[in-house]
């Protein structure tokens, strides 16, 4: 009997002392997705583990896999991250539904002023409900969708002598997209270095947010807006109004007549290998891989960037994510103690320098800014007109909607872009009935 | 050989005399029930119990990211949505159509290569191995090779079509096109499981006893002849038997073809178990999803259960 009491208490202990997934006192958790800028707050974050003897453990999630990898997480009260690094669309499920912490109480304690980080950010990454002053969030990068092009082939004299003569015109980063379609088409097809090289590499994946970001790139310049008014969930109107179409068809249009072939089901990572390779003239991408852009071995040199292009507005469609502490976690006072260490100035401005997009207005105003990296005017430029997908607690339900609508007119080639936009209403309001908002 | 008595006798002197006692004091059936209890409790709790935890679900509101919501019972609304969404039905297309043509053409290859390699010729056992490597890849690495190959500009699939046919290669896509990419799936699956129902058939072919053929010979049958009244219907069970694995395989395909085409281009190879992964884990509409869930286990039971019937009517025969 002794024995088996002995055993039985050995297993308890080992149980006990096993890992559980929950992370020691001294041992923070951060969770985000595998890409260039994680690995820059890798670095920085050794900073913090010096400072508070914290040891810190990241889980990153390649892009594809994030949303339902974290957000499994939190809908199944799972405690493995003490820090997420969440998409700004999750800010409204994971306020509503408990998951983040509200951080305004410590925001006030520790005083973290919101109004000293750039106003769009904290509007996007923090806030909910949208543009209400309750904070789920520490805007910790930003982000938008912007376009890397082959400086070098848009300053070869030859290249731009015939686009000259073609358009009148100086071959240049275009302001618009009726000027963007123009280069794209230019370049289509065209032999360069003895390689047939494409227009653009733009987005058009359908299994998790692709063509949704992409498209919308397009849509919200043309003048596309979710609502007539804010709150309301009017969408008829807006969603599919004239404006709104034009753009969808100009979307189409490039992915027609400017794409690569086979580029029918492409993200980041896809038009991130057509650059590279030299197979396009223009790629649409996300801000955050400007940095390792410009570090590239092989065209980082030749690199140059632009801003979104405009039409009847200048709007640039919104990435990046705030931090935020999971409510969940067993190490509060680190969570907190990390915010806290993130949110200094200097650590903001290192984490700048290092490759990630500071939100901190001291970063932003600094005179020095503009000219500290190649891409940092044209960010200022376009944080300046970010819009966002909706922030909802259905986000997923209402940007699954779109994906399926988007793919089906801009890829498959059903029906027209104002019947892809009034399917999406439909599929909207179903979702917001569904919700009880509407 | 062991002495078994002696075996007993020492595994009855082992057994402590109060267990031995407390068996002893056992039924039969007790002791039945005992041993058949922990397979009993294990099913109940991972296949019965989810399976009616679903279909309450499917009668709520319940969403699985939604935890503070109150769960309302919605009677048989996701049932009629799901019955009367143009997507559903869409989806339930893509899947038939996967499903038969796949079944069609794993059977008529399957089959045809078992009868040709259960010919003795040299090195048969070496090509059937060959034969079998597909089926020993993982899914994974199938959708993503095959995503390779069907690369228009880079991959050796549009080569081998431009080398016959005279099509440049880069002017059609496999998987972007509306019109190839079911079939695109299609090839893949059957490259992929052929072999499969190859074994199975072989097995089938190498179960007819050699006599009856020699009778046959006896009798002056044609090839054709004993192909058609004997070869065929001894292996129909076999035949019919990879059909149903199949058929029950393919109609939940998910990993291959979300890794060729994720469902696109639009919503053409969308199948139905890719619209119930995106509901259930990506809209969290857990109580549609459940009832969606329901619908396709009702399908595949039903049409597994009709077809196993008409399976044991052609082994009886």
């Amino acid at each position: 009997m002794k024995k088996l009491l002995a055993s039985a208490s050995a297993l308890a202990a080992i149980v006990a002392l096993a890992p559980t997934g929950a992370a020691q006192a001294d041992e923070l958790t951060l969770c985000w997705a595998a890409w260039d800028p994680a690995n820059a707050l890798v670095e920085l974050s050794k900073d913090f583990e010096k400072a508070s003897g914290t040891t810190m453990k990241y889980e990153f999630v390649p892009w594809p896999n994030f949303a339902d990898r974290m957000l499994n997480e939190l809908n199944s009260g799972g405690k493995l991250c003490d820090l997420l690094i969440g998409d700004s669309q999750w800010i409204g499920g994971s306020a509503e539904n408990g998951y983040y912490v509200k951080l305004n109480d410590f925001f006030d304690k520790e005083g973290i002023k919101m109004s000293d980080f750039a106003d769009a950010t904290v509007y996007a990454y923090s806030t909910w409900p949208k543009g209400s002053p309750n904070y789920w969030a520490l805007p910790a990068m930003g982000d938008a969708n912007a376009w890397f092009y082959r400086k070098d082939w848009f300053e070869n004299p030859e290249i731009a002598g015939e686009f000259k003569a073609k358009h009148n015109r100086d071959l240049a980063p275009p302001k618009t997209w009726t000027e963007f379609k123009e280069v794209a088409q230019f370049f289509q097809g065209r032999q360069i270095d003895g390689k047939t090289v494409y227009g653009a590499a733009i987005f058009t994946e359908r299994a998790s947010e692709g063509i949704t970001m992409g498209a919308t790139s397009a849509l919200y310049p043309y003048g596309f807006k979710y609502e007539n008014t804010p709150g309301k969930y009017d969408m008829e109107g807006a969603v599919n109004s004239a404006d709104a179409v034009a753009g969808l068809e100009m979307y189409k249009e490039i992915y027609e007549c400017c794409t690569p072939p086979g580029y029918t089901d492409s993200y980041m990572g896809e038009g991130l290998d057509a650059f590279k390779s030299g197979q396009v003239a223009m790629m649409m991408n996300w801000f955050a891989f400007m940095p390792g852009m410009v570090k590239d071995e092989q065209v980082g040199k030749v690199t140059g960037f632009f801003v979104n292009p405009s039409q009847k507005v200048a709007a640039s469609t919104l990435g990046g994510q705030g931090i935020s502490v999971v409510a969940n976690t067993d190490n509060m006072e680190g969570a907190l103690a990390y915010v806290k260490w993130f949110a200094q100035p200097d650590v903001q401005k290192k984490w700048w320098a290092l490759g990630g997009y500071a939100c901190h207005k001291a970063v932003l105003n600094d005179p020095s800014f503009k000219d500290s990296q190649p891409f940092a005017a044209q960010f200022l430029e376009a944080m300046g007109g970010v819009q966002d997908f909706w922030q909802e607690p259905a986000y997923a339900s209402l940007l699954q909607a779109m994906q399926r609508r988007m793919h089906d007119y801009v890829v498959a080639d059903k029906g027209t872009a104002k019947e892809a936009l009034d399917g999406l209403i439909q599929d909207w309001t179903a979702i917001f009935e569904e919700e009880g908002k509407l | 050989m062991p002495d078994m008595n002696a075996i007993a006798d020492r595994v009855a002197s082992a057994t402590p005399p109060h267990v031995g006692k407390a068996i002893r004091g056992l039924s039969d059936r007790s002791i039945a029930w005992i041993f058949v209890a922990p397979t009993m409790i294990l099913l109940l709790a991972i296949n019965i119990f989810p399976l009616i935890w679903t279909v309450y679900l499917s009668f709520t509101n319940y969403a699985s990211n939604r935890p503070n919501r109150a769960v309302v019972n919605v009677g048989l609304k996701w049932y009629q949505d799901i019955l009367s969404s143009p997507e559903v039905w869409a989806a339930m297309q893509a899947t038939a159509h996967f499903v038969f043509w796949t079944i069609f053409f794993q059977t008529l290859i399957g089959f045809g290569l078992a009868y040709l390699i259960d010919r003795k010729f040299r090195g048969h056992a070496f090509w059937t191995t060959i034969i079998l490597i597909p089926m020993m890849l993982s899914p994974a690495v199938v959708g993503n090779f095959w995503k390779f190959l069907y690369q228009p500009q880079i991959g050796l699939f549009n080569y081998v079509i431009s080398f016959f046919t005279g099509i440049p290669p880069s002017s059609f896509e496999m998987l972007g096109s509306v019109t190839l990419a079911p079939w695109a799936i299609v090839i893949v699956d059957t490259w992929m499981w052929t072999p499969y129902v190859m074994l199975i058939c072989l097995a089938g072919l190498r179960s007819i006893p050699d006599y009856i053929y020699e009778a046959a010979e006896v009798d002056r049958a044609s090839k054709w002849r004993q192909f058609w009244s004997i070869t065929l219907p001894m292996a129909l069970p076999f035949i019919m038997l990879a059909v149903l694995f199949r058929g029950i395989e393919n109609f939940k395909m998910f990993d291959m073809v979300v890794l060729l085409t994720g469902g696109g281009p639009g919503s053409t190879t969308e199948l139905a178990s890719i619209t119930l992964k995106r509901q259930a884990f990506e809209a969290y509409r857990t109580g549609y999803s459940s009832a969606f869930a329901i619908i396709l286990f009702v399908v595949v039971f039903g049409l597994a259960n009709i077809y196993v019937r008409a399976l044991n009517k052609v082994k009886q025969r």
